[in-house]
């Protein structure tokens, strides 16, 4: 089962319409790639890189460099833990640990039905409220072992 | 034409040359991995580092891609030049132990010791099969993925590229590719038997009766009876 939406070739096209199929935009290009399919589908690359007239592996180069970029399908919800030296030394390891037990996945996977995917973050820049997990773009402040239940069930149904 | 000092000596650059080429042109050896007549200059092996400027401020540059200035003052075998030298073929030869060009460097300038832990990722990313596939071949089948220490070349998506035409000029091209040959040390991260010239036959054979001479390999019997 899977949750995220055909790839659309329409959109696609429109997407780098509104670029004006410019090669300097290739990576605003990708990110509107990526709100609509929660990560960069094959096809779609290829069809881009047809469209913008960008040789296949100088979008994977791109795509591949950026951590904001994944090629491999993403959950519905990204979890995101802040594994930066001030959210570590207040115990991030052990949220990640618990996150990872809870959604029964390792760090950087997806869960099978597609609802959970788990990443980590070397620093969100907002050490004075750590440790810090971000779900959907909320950021979830003075997170600790106990609170990681209540976070996910905010997200699920 | 430009007017630059290389080893104390002054030469004569033409406009848009490189220190490298200006340096080649004079007969002056700088040892490259990275360059090739025919694939533009990147930079990225720095076995050409030279000194440029004199006294403190002097610093390292690659040569391949300095270009020739007015007065630029170059030294190409300093000891800060010979000694970062070293430490990139010592670098290299962690990441791919098995090539014969790497080792060759390490014997020709006289690396003996490799102090990191071998990785032997077979690859040194100097970038020559990704420009040999776009400028020669017209392909851009390959490209860098990922960056710091998972930067790897390879095709999109890991799988045979629609671009790629099977040329095997990346491979004809690569320094980590050709495989080293099989000395007396061949176990050992680094070679060195060029160094040590140790025939490694029991027996003294001729010239003509050797034929790892012929191949252009060992040959360190005839070679030792010549001397």
């Amino acid at each position: 089962m899977s949750v995220h939406p055909t790839i659309n070739l329409d959109s696609l096209q429109e997407i780098v319409e509104r670029h004006g199929y410019n090669k300097n935009k290739l990576i605003a290009i990708l990110q509107d790639i990526q709100a609509v399919y929660h990560y960069l589908p094959a096809e779609a690359l290829k069809t881009l890189s047809r469209l913008l007239k960008i040789p296949l592996i100088d979008i994977i180069s791109v795509a591949t460099f950026y951590r904001a970029f994944s090629l491999t399908p993403k959950g519905r919800h990204v979890a995101t833990v802040c594994m930066g030296t001030a959210c570590h030394v207040r115990g991030a390891p052990k949220i990640l640990e618990e996150f990872e037990r809870q959604l029964n996945i390792r760090r950087g996977e997806t869960t099978e039905d597609g609802e959970w995917s788990l990443e980590t973050v070397a620093c969100l820049g907002c050490c004075a409220i750590g440790p810090v997990v971000v779900v959907d773009g909320d950021y979830h402040a003075h997170t600790s072992i106990r609170k990681v239940p209540t976070i996910l069930g905010k997200y699920r149904k | 034409m430009i007017t630059m000092k290389i080893n104390g000596v002054e030469v004569k650059a033409e406009e848009g040359w490189t220190v490298l080429e200006t340096a080649k042109f004079y007969g002056l050896e700088i040892p490259t991995l990275c360059h090739h007549e025919g694939l533009t200059p990147y930079g990225a092996c720095r076995l050409c580092l030279v000194e440029i400027g004199e006294g403190p401020r002097a610093k390292l540059v690659s040569s391949c891609t300095y270009p020739a200035e007015e007065g630029l003052v170059v030294h190409t075998d300093t000891k800060r030049v010979v000694q970062a030298r070293r430490m990139m073929i010592e670098l290299m030869l962690s990441v791919a132990p098995y090539s014969k060009v790497i080792q060759d460097l390490a014997s020709r300038f006289g690396v003996t010791r490799m102090r990191f832990k071998i990785r032997n990722e077979e690859c040194i990313l100097c970038g020559l099969c990704v420009r040999m596939c776009e400028e020669q071949m017209d392909g851009k089948a390959i490209g860098f993925q990922n960056r710091g220490y998972q930067r790897k070349i390879s095709t999109p998506f890991d799988i045979r590229s629609e671009e790629c035409r099977l040329c095997g000029g990346c491979i004809y091209i690569c320094p980590a590719c050709q495989l080293r040959c099989q000395g007396p040390q061949a176990e050992t991260a680094i070679c060195n038997a060029c160094l040590t010239m140790e025939p490694t036959c029991l027996d003294f054979y001729d010239e003509l009766q050797c034929w790892m001479y012929d191949a252009g390999r060992c040959g360190t019997c005839v070679r030792e009876k010549k001397a």
